[in-house]
């Protein structure tokens, strides 16, 4: 591996990490706050920090695949335990694991909290916990790609690392454009719900800070309850945009370059949307007794799984309470996810459309020994390498999520709050069930416990590979 | 510009290469997944799977935006109707590679009715090149400026030459006559030389003069720099040694091909009346040997294979005094090819990429641009660009003394009409000259960015 390189990178990202400090400090100076200092010195660490990683490109620039998924993982490690700095001064009563834990939830969109009371918190502050799902979102490294001045080809192994998704392509013949025009869409969808919130009469601050949670899909909000304060229309906006945001951004590629034929008939999109659909109209009919009317089940239903199918993790009624069978069907929704290319994490619809074919197949292989069918998907073959990829990530899955509920057990919380913890962490959502779920928090998890959970939600974000790669000392080998 | 390439060969990779560094947008299309997944994650470009000549994958490729489509698949016809349909679906310039000589005989009428705007073979190209060395065989590489007036002409400077320890401002002095020497070559470096700078046996050095100025400094530079062919043996006998015959045919040049396949021999025996056509293997010592291949003055290894072709001139270097000529195909291994020392490298892919570079430059040219020609030389590290000057710009009017001019940049060769200048400090450029700027910087697009 080219260390030097990598280092570069993790660098480049530190430094506009402590760019991007600067919005939160200018919050924190309009609240006329004394945290700014935190969130200052944590800038001004990290850009140091930055700089000397990477003052100077190195000579030798070679870079794979290998020295991309190294670079994406350990950026995304740096970048948290730099951004964890304001939270563990600033709040008294947190250690850095709680400072990191929030942090790094932040950034993968997860929105797993460990603070009990939020509304309390220093306002800069809480805009840079919200901030951080903005940036995560999308992802930084696609960002760097979109401003760094001259990307070279190789750039695409860090796109790929970091983009949801089974096989990501580009949009436009560059890296550099693909990257500008995602973000372009992405802060486009972001002021689109901004203007929505505030003319639905939020206030300014909740309608940014709320903005950065659903297009982020990361869901930390700024009142103790979640999002049961505001009105029904807002909660109506939200929904909506937590639904476009879940959705593949190449769909809103093809309407922006008029090519609605393609984009219409997009088979992820269609079957996310059918998923959404069929799920919320099931728990709305389960759990109709547990409100006034049809009416309003249906309203916190479309709300609840928006919420928990595109990972988000607002609440705007405690689903804790809820019959059981929409409790499994959130969970359910829980593991499917989003669309690939989204900011929403899961398994992805993609994954599990394919998983169905791939099923099919070979039911029909049984019962017609000989047959032979290519396997489609958006009206094309799918690359053999593409179907081994999405084996092997369900059986990487299944590992990962058995030991890491293994390894959280060992606190001794009952059944529930365990499972439902892995599944919240390392979907990216937030909320599970009981002591996890919308109107609890992680705060009673021990340390170790705590870092298991880390682990699986940046595993989670980066499509997995990336971080049990970190444990390989293969990759670290220098080439030559 | 945004550009489709049809065809992820050899060509088609080069060509999406050099045209992604020269800041173009490039969409390639081709049939193999596996090929554009590999280009793709070398180079920024962006694949298309499927048949090139489809309408649909065209379309995905968005032939409806693009400027060209260069089209350099396996087969001519493909590559023809991919032309055909991206004329019609997208309207965009069409760039086609054509190899059979059947149809390059009727290029012209194909051309025209299918309005083609280049149509490229790399044999032939090959073998205009080869042509252009063949006049002075001393030379490495031969390029052409100002419509075939001036010539860039690279050369290896041999032990016990005239030039061997010769100052450049001694030059006029000593050989009475004078060329530009625009960069060295010593090792692993590439220098742009001053006046007192001393050449060495062994440096490659590149100049530019006209062509009559040219032919007077080979004779001055000492006998074992100048000696004229006469006669040229070609072993293997594909396309490119038919497209050398043919080329040769009006000159004095005898051409003997040696072929392995009968049949191959007969059908070249019909198609060059003038050529000896030998049935025989061509790695054979003794059939070379029988056939003079001490005595040639130049022979061309054009078999299919690149291995043999070098170990054939190898073998000649250490049998015959000739010039040699060397075809390779792939060039991954460019730089341990260039130590051997083995004559003239053709690579008929890279010249036919470096032909449609050049095209597309001249295409950018009318978008504001003023680039005429490029060449590269040196393996790229440095360029030789043609400007025509258009406008009022700050170069012109000025003797070339008072221009403050970038360093690594020099300007090598003015052309006023039909007269060819070297150019000195009191020289002029001016309105509608032909200037010849050599620079190790890339991307000159204008005459104006030659100016610090």
């Amino acid at each position: 591996m080219n260390r030097r390189m990598v280092a570069f990178f993790v660098g480049s990202v530190l430094r506009i990490e402590a760019v991007l400090m600067i919005l939160p400090l200018v919050v924190s100076f309009i609240y006329g706050e004394d945290e700014w200092i935190y969130i200052a010195a944590a800038a001004v660490i990290s850009f140091l920090v930055g700089y000397l990683l990477s003052f100077k490109k190195p000579k030798n620039v070679s870079f794979y695949t290998r020295e991309g998924i190294m670079a994406v993982a350990l950026s995304w490690i740096f970048m948290s335990v730099f951004g964890a700095i304001p939270m563990w001064h600033a709040v008294s009563h947190i250690g850095f694991t709680d400072a990191l834990f929030e942090t790094i939830s932040g950034f993968t969109t997860t929105g797993a909290s460990i603070l009990t009371e939020v509304e309390s918190l220093p306002k800069g502050l809480l805009f840079w916990r919200s901030f951080t799902h903005w940036v995560g979102g999308m992802g930084v490294l696609v960002f760097m790609l979109a401003i760094l001045p001259e990307a070279s080809g190789e750039n695409i192994y860090l796109m790929r690392a970091e983009s949801p998704g089974p096989s990501v392509g580009k949009l436009v013949p560059r890296v550099k454009s693909t990257a500008k025009i995602l973000y372009l869409i992405y802060i486009g969808i972001t002021l689109s719900e901004m203007i929505a919130l505030m003319v639905a009469g939020m206030p300014m601050y909740d309608a940014v800070v709320i903005t950065f949670g659903t297009v982020g899909t990361g869901g930390f909000a700024v009142t103790n309850n979640g999002c049961a304060a505001y009105t029904a229309l807002q909660q109506g906006i939200i929904t909506f945009f937590m639904i476009v945001c879940g959705a593949n951004f190449n769909v809103y590629f093809l309407v922006v370059a008029r090519k609605f034929k393609a984009a219409f008939t997009s088979e992820e999109v269609l079957s996310y949307l059918s998923i959404y659909a069929a799920a919320t109209l099931c728990v709305a009919i389960n759990a109709r007794n547990m409100f006034t009317g049809f009416g309003e089940a249906l309203h916190h239903s479309f709300f609840n799984v928006a919420s928990v199918m595109t990972t988000t993790g607002f609440s705007t009624t405690d689903f804790n309470t809820w019959p059981v069978f929409s409790r499994m069907m959130l969970l359910l929704c829980m593991f499917i996810g989003g669309c690939a290319g989204s900011t929403a994490g899961g398994i992805k619809v993609s994954r599990i459309v394919i998983g169905f074919k791939t099923i099919r197949k070979e039911l029909q292989h049984l019962v017609h020994p000989r047959s032979v069918k290519i396997l489609k998907f958006e009206g094309k073959p799918i690359e053999h390498s593409v179907l081994r990829g999405i084996n092997v990530y369900f059986l990487t899955y299944i590992l990962i999520f058995a030991v890491s509920i293994l390894l959280v057990s060992l606190d001794g919380k009952d059944f529930t709050t365990t499972v439902t913890a892995v599944i919240a962490t390392f979907n990216n959502i937030g909320p599970g069930l009981d002591m996890v779920g919308p109107m609890g928090n992680y705060s009673q998890f021990s340390a170790f416990a705590k870092y298991v959970l880390m682990f699986d939600m940046l595993a989670g974000r980066l499509e997995l590979f990336p971080m049990l790669l970190i444990f390989m000392p293969m990759t670290f080998r220098r080439q030559k | 510009m945004k550009i489709i390439i049809v065809g992820c060969g050899k060509v088609g990779a080069t060509l999406a290469e050099h045209l992604n560094q020269e800041g173009h947008d490039i969409t390639i299309i081709d049939r193999h997944w596996e090929k554009l997944k590999y280009l793709s994650e070398r180079i920024d470009v962006m694949g298309v799977e499927g048949n090139g000549a489809s309408i649909t994958t065209q379309r995905e490729a968005g032939v409806q935006g693009a400027d060209i489509l260069i089209a350099t698949t396996n087969s001519d016809e493909l590559n023809l109707l991919c032309c055909l349909i991206a004329k019609k679906a997208g309207n965009c310039q069409t760039i086609a590679r054509i190899r059979d000589p059947e149809y390059y005989n009727e290029m012209r009428y194909i051309r025209d009715e299918l309005n083609l705007s280049l149509v490229i073979n790399p044999e032939q190209a090959a073998a205009a090149e080869i042509a252009r060395i063949i006049k002075f065989p001393s030379a490495m590489k031969v390029d052409t400026f100002a419509r075939g007036r001036a010539e860039l002409i690279k050369l290896n400077i041999p032990e016990g030459s005239q030039l061997d320890g010769l100052r450049l401002f001694d030059m006029e002095s000593k050989l009475h006559c004078k060329v530009l020497i625009c960069t060295v070559e010593r090792g692993e470096e590439l220098l742009i030389p001053h006046g007192d700078f001393a050449l060495q046996a062994g440096d490659i050095v590149s100049f530019i003069a006209p062509h009559s100025v040219a032919l007077a400094f080979f004779k001055a530079g000492g006998a074992n720099i100048s000696n004229s062919v006469r006669s040229i043996m070609l072993i293997g006998g594909g396309k490119m040694s038919y497209y050398v015959a043919k080329k040769l045919e009006e000159t004095k040049i005898s051409v003997k091909i040696i072929e392995q396949d009968f049949e191959k021999c007969q059908t070249l025996s019909e198609m060059l009346p003038h050529a000896v056509i030998i049935n025989g293997d061509g790695t054979d010592k003794q059939l070379l040997d029988e056939e003079g291949i001490g005595v040639v003055d130049a022979v061309g290894n054009f078999t299919g294979i690149d291995e043999e072709n070098i170990l054939l001139s190898l073998y000649e270097k250490e049998m015959s005094k000739a010039k040699l000529l060397t075809k390779i195909n792939r060039i991954t291994f460019e730089e341990v090819i260039a130590g051997l020392d083995i004559g003239s490298i053709i690579n008929p892919n890279s010249i036919t990429s470096d032909n449609i570079v050049r095209f597309v430059r001249a295409l950018n040219n009318s978008r504001g641009s003023n680039v005429e020609t490029l060449y590269k030389i040196a393996q790229g590290r440095a360029e030789a660009l043609e400007f025509r000057v258009r406008n009022e710009s700050k170069v012109v009017g000025r003797p070339l003394m008072e221009l403050k001019l970038k360093p690594n940049v020099i300007i090598a060769c003015i052309t006023k009409g039909n007269k060819v200048v070297i150019p000195n400090g009191q020289s002029v450029i001016e309105k509608d000259d032909l200037v010849v700027v050599v620079s190790v910087e890339r991307g000159l697009n204008d005459l104006e960015d030659i100016l610090a």
